[in-house]
């Protein structure tokens, strides 16, 4: 009997654990899938609660009900993995040895580490709404918000789905339109990266975009202190950002066990892993998935899924002892809500940028173009979430690897002139 | 792209003013590539930051970021803006002749 232990119930874990199960006879291996509770939120629409546009119970359901009944469900912290004895210690004090382990335990917010973050002010006049108490207690702030200078800060990369922050910023605007008080809110976007994102053709995009709904852009802000009496982002290099209130999202880390686990993470606590087949540096029969894994790839639920086919391919190679597929290409496929029942669509790998034009083919969903289209396609995407992706379902048309047609490349000229 | 003079050699620079080729780079020219983001003299707490960023580089293929350098360089984030003004990871990256930080995607 072989074993496979997989550490996070989350998107990652979920629909590696579903997909195996159909592939893997259970009398041939066991799944386990370890959690610290049973709670599974959808995490793309927590950007939807503080507008008060979906409630933390529409979008959380139980983890075990998202397994196949053929796999076990252990709840429980993880205290430590002992790579050498290939053996999961867990916080109830149970052992789990393994053939295969993989982890996807995602990342988690550190609020903690800067300074005065979680100091006075905190869920008064400083918020994240990347957790859904977060979420909730900012819906009702907002409701009560007079007007003022209403500041969005990413404190330091790597961020879960890097675009949140900035969707926020756009359905803010929609938000205090609707209310009839824009005039009376300045928006400010705050950004440790040179510009409104990191790839330069969506960069541009998304910056003319913030110009045009008259949101301030300061980039290059490293944070270093959040003073939430006085009202304040203070940068490293002293620079000032004042605020009546601030939506901050916190440095992340991996999970807590994984610092816990000598010879498995990087000093972050995410775990370094081959960018094409996902198999851990730490050792051959761990991998990992997802926000966990230390990829040059963007921490996103759309990265997981992509990542789901290759993972579960290669942990069947390498129980029979076969090669790898090196195949996985740094898929990411995001919406990116904007406010007025529109959204657009970013479609990207390790090597090609968000580009504008039209996916998955030349008559699909516009690229890095407003529609509404798009936005019911997000809207849509929960209901998929749930009944076809972490179930491990195939999606005609939709592939793990990006597509490369429908795509408008920019022409070598016009690059020359970019990057000048 | 530009060619400039460090230490004696001819060298490419990128737009950014970060070294092409991290191959060609030697301690020697660090003083001067410190002294064009305005750092004179190059003091010892720079050096520890300069050569653990390369170190870094040289076993993971990237440069580290500000926090990362805060956890291991043995030189906390305060001290490393005091040392970089202008951003550590990224000023300290250009000076020890490797390509700027990917840490953000």
């Amino acid at each position: 009997m072989k074993r496979i232990v997989i550490l996070g119930g989350g998107t990652g874990g979920t629909l590696t654990a579903n997909r195996l199960r159909r592939v893997l006879p259970a009398d041939e291996t066991s799944i386990v899938v370890v959690d610290q509770d049973d709670v599974h939120v959808y995490q793309p629409g927590l950007l939807f609660v503080p507008f008060g546009l979906t409630h933390p119970d529409d979008i959380t359901r139980s983890r075990r009900r998202q397994l196949h009944r053929d796999i076990e469900c252990r709840t429980s912290p993880v205290d430590r993995v002992d790579l050498d004895a290939d053996t999961v210690h867990l916080a109830d004090g149970a052992t789990l040895p393994y053939d295969v382990l993989v982890v996807a335990t995602g990342a988690s917010l550190a609020p903690e580490e800067t300074e005065g973050l979680t100091g006075p002010g905190w869920m008064e006049k400083v918020f994240t709404f990347y957790t859904p108490d977060g979420a909730s207690a900012l819906a009702e702030r907002l409701t009560f918000f007079p007007g003022g200078r209403l500041v969005v800060n990413v404190v330091e990369m790597p961020i879960k789905c890097p675009v949140a922050p900035l969707e926020f910023c756009f359905l803010a605007d929609w938000y205090f339109q609707e209310l009839g008080i824009r005039d009376r809110v300045q928006l400010t976007y705050v950004t440790p990266l040179d510009g409104a994102f990191t790839k330069p053709v969506a960069s541009a995009a998304l910056g003319g975009m913030l110009e045009a709904r008259g949101i301030e852009l300061v980039t290059e802000f490293n944070t270093g202190s959040v003073d939430g009496e006085g009202g304040r982002l203070v940068s490293w290099d002293d620079r000032e950002v004042p605020f009546d209130l601030a939506v901050v999202v916190p440095v992340h880390n991996g999970a807590a066990y994984v610092a816990n686990s000598p010879g498995l993470g990087d000093e972050l606590g995410f775990v370094p892993t081959d960018e094409h087949t996902l198999q851990s540096k730490a050792r051959p029969n761990i991998f990992a998935i997802g926000d966990a894994a230390a990829l040059p790839i963007s921490k996103a639920g759309s990265v997981t899924h992509f990542e789901g086919e290759v993972l579960v391919e290669n942990i069947q190679r390498f129980l029979a002892g076969r090669s790898l597929d090196a195949s996985y290409d740094g898929h990411a496929n995001c919406f990116i809500e904007t406010g007025f029942q529109k959204a657009m669509l970013i479609d990207f790998n390790y090597e090609t940028e968000p580009l504008p034009g039209h996916y998955p083919g030349r008559h699909g969903l516009p690229l890095l173009k407003e529609s509404r289209l798009n936005h019911l396609g997000k809207l849509l995407f929960q209901s998929f979430y749930w009944h076809s992706l972490l179930p491990g379902h195939d999606l005609p048309g939709i592939s793990s690897a990006m597509p490369a047609q429908g795509k408008d490349r920019p022409r070598a000229d016009q690059k020359e002139a970019r990057a000048s | 792209m530009t060619t400039t003079t460090l230490a004696g050699m001819e060298i490419e620079l990128d737009d950014e003013g970060f070294i092409v080729d991290p191959e060609r780079w030697t301690e020697a020219m660090a003083a001067d590539l410190a002294r064009h983001e305005g750092i004179d003299p190059l003091t010892d707490r720079h050096w520890q930051v300069v050569r653990f960023m390369r170190c870094e580089y040289e076993a993971k293929g990237s440069g580290p970021t500000v926090r990362v350098l805060g956890k291991t360089s043995g030189v906390s984030v305060k001290e490393l803006y005091q040392l970089f003004p202008r951003g550590p990871a990224k000023i300290a990256a250009k000076i020890a002749g490797i390509p700027k930080p990917r840490g953000c995607i």
